[in-house]
């Protein structure tokens, strides 16, 4: 085992995190949720089929928040005037096929896929795809530096991404 | 009250299609809800509308190379939208005129011909069939008279690099069909010195509602600040709202509403928020801030104060009727609907960019699209929300058969961006479409 792959986190770590994350967002604690972000962290949803590297200041994406705008949707998301999301929908998350792909420095590189699905007014939504995350792993608690969800659906059949992913 | 209103039944007043009901003298405004439910209606539109408007395909940038090729869902037809060699662009019908196959499935890319996969027909990208088979396979004179080759959309123009279709042989000219719609048009490519591009990719996504419900939203000034409060309440908290007045949203909003003719109206009043082609805001920072103001001085030395300070500071939300929706707000949208059910239709979304613009202008505009713009926009899927709740509420239409449309109307030609006389515009057009198109359909609310 090189240096470089003893450093990695177990995957068994990253899965406990990563499911953690999953359930926070299961239950709606989105504040919570939020504050697994570091400042100038960034989460990005490209369009359905777009390319992993897709550069959001290049090409149109669904979601590309700074980290200010992603506290503004977690706080608007905690609001009853959030039409799409009031009342709250339920979801469930799945995570699966989690990888560790590197580390740069502090920040670990994790790979994984991602099945949701959303009931709400009667319909269900399924969301698919897959998600690069960096993650800091240093101190404390790790800290997510940016997450990116890549929605392996030719069509955003659910018509809208109004939970956060 | 009975279930029929008094005011109906004592001054019943339809318009042709039986569907409107305009009582000027009582400032009332009502579309039967039927319109947004019945398959009957719905194939009148196809038949009646959307067979005889001018519908929007693409931009000319989408193709900008010659062999470019992209497919489009249009007007219930699958289209193929391209430049041939020598720089031409066609619409071609997207199937096969040997047995029908769809002919190009990818959505977009570059060709020197299109190849049937199904027998191997094979065409140039200007449409022509280009297989050659050894004598005996075909008669003579099958090639003759264009029966092999692709099926192009009878009528296909451009206004200012948007390109329309029609499938009506005989309808007006492009120009004449878009009136009014030109000036507003013009403002939004007068953007670029260079002329306008489709910038990244599209958004489309899907909503379980009538197409008609979105034509009426995206000029909807009256719902904006209800439905959209916590958009607001956003651009409060960054420092995104620039505006006069005294900070009062709702009274930012109040500029002005025009008929452009032919079922096409606008509104246009000046922006609470930041606009990356030239109007910055303090949520952008200051280091952004000279950026947008060379922006902004430029169009105002292109276009002259008024005009140039028009474009930059202004926001115009425009539908050309049917279903095409140019929005000039916190970015440029071009947006499109298709009816594929009464209670669904498919959307396609882009964001219109300066051609060669400043790449931090680009970011900047990328970013600006998506924070009100958009399925994961912040305010974007309350409009879905809201489309889809009145689509559900229609199911109460044998008992509540109205919609309201009237507010304004008191006001008559001096109406408000937050009144409903926009829609009363794209109401008005589809009652005489309706009435007086091929297919009939039988008018009433129940």
């Amino acid at each position: 085992m090189s240096g470089e792959s003893a450093n990695l986190p177990q995957r068994a770590e990253v899965e406990d995190f990563l499911y953690a994350e999953a359930a926070l967002l299961d239950d709606w604690r989105l504040d919570e949720w939020f504050a697994l972000f570091a400042p100038g962290a960034v989460y990005e949803v490209p369009t359905a089929g777009a390319p992993d590297d897709d550069d959001p200041t290049k090409s149109l994406f669904y979601i590309a928040d700074d980290y200010v705008r992603l506290r503004e949707r977690v706080v608007r998301l905690g609001k009853k005037e959030a039409h799409a999301e009031y009342p709250h929908s339920r979801t469930r998350r799945s995570i699966s096929n989690v990888r560790v792909l590197g580390r740069e420095g502090s920040i670990a590189k994790v790979a994984c896929n991602l099945l949701c699905h959303r009931a709400r007014a009667g319909k269900v939504d399924t969301y698919f795809g897959h998600a690069l995350y960096t993650i800091d792993t240093t101190g404390d608690g790790w800290k997510i530096r940016s997450k990116r969800v890549m929605l392996d659906m030719d069509l955003l059949y659910p018509g809208k991404v109004s939970i956060i992913l | 009250m009975t279930l029929l209103d008094p005011i109906v039944r004592q001054r019943h007043a339809p318009t042709r299609s039986g569907f409107v009901v305009e009582e000027p003298d009582r400032f009332l405004f009502r579309v039967a809800r039927r319109a947004f439910t019945e398959e009957a209606v719905l194939e009148a539109e196809r038949r009646n509308i959307f067979d005889r408007c001018w519908l929007y395909l693409g931009h000319g940038s989408e193709i900008a190379q010659n062999g470019d090729y992209l497919t489009r869902s249009v007007g219930g037809r699958e289209m193929v939208f391209n430049r041939d060699r020598g720089g031409a662009v066609h619409a071609f019908l997207n199937t096969c005129p040997h047995r029908g196959a769809t002919l190009v499935r990818e959505p977009r890319g570059n060709a020197l011909a299109f190849q049937c996969f199904y027998h191997g027909w094979a065409f140039n990208v200007n449409g022509r069939f280009a297989s050659r088979y050894a004598e005996g396979n075909y008669g003579e004179g099958h090639y003759d008279g264009g029966c092999a080759d692709l099926t192009p959309a009878p009528r296909i123009e451009h206004y200012r690099d948007l390109y329309f279709i029609n499938f009506d042989r005989d309808a007006e000219s492009l120009e004449d069909y878009l009136a009014g719609a030109k000036e507003y048009i013009d403002i939004v490519a007068d953007h670029g010195a260079d002329g306008m591009e489709i910038v990244g990719g599209d958004q489309s996504y899907f909503i379980n509602a009538n197409w008609k419900l979105l034509a009426e939203n995206s000029v909807d000034g009256f719902h904006g600040v209800p439905t959209h409060s916590t958009y607001f309440d956003y651009l409060q908290e960054v420092g995104g709202v620039r505006m006069g007045g005294g900070g009062d949203v709702a009274a930012a909003f109040r500029g002005a509403m025009k008929d452009l003719g032919n079922g096409h109206a606008v509104i246009e009043y000046p922006s609470p928020w930041g606009r990356p082609v030239a109007r910055w805001t303090p949520a952008w920072g200051e280091d952004k801030r000279e950026l947008i103001e060379q922006g902004r001085a430029r169009l105002i030395q292109a276009h002259g104060q008024e005009r140039g300070l028009r474009m930059a500071e202004y926001s115009r939300n425009m539908v050309i009727f049917p279903n095409l929706v140019i929005n000039d707000i916190m970015a440029v949208t071009v947006r499109t609907f298709q009816p594929l059910a009464p209670d669904r239709m498919a959307v396609s979304a882009w964001a219109l960019g300066v051609r060669g613009e400043d790449e931090r202008v680009r970011a900047l505009r990328l970013f600006n699209f998506l924070e009100f713009l958009g399925p994961g926009g912040l305010a974007t899927p309350d409009d879905v929300e809201a489309l889809e709740c009145c689509q559900k509420g229609y199911r109460n239409l044998r008992e509540a058969p109205w919609n309201d449309i009237s507010k304004g109307m008191p006001r008559g030609a001096g109406a408000r961006t937050d009144d409903e006389e926009q829609m009363r515009c794209f109401w008005r057009e589809w009652d005489r479409r309706i009435a007086e198109g091929p297919v009939k359909v039988a008018g009433g609310a129940v």
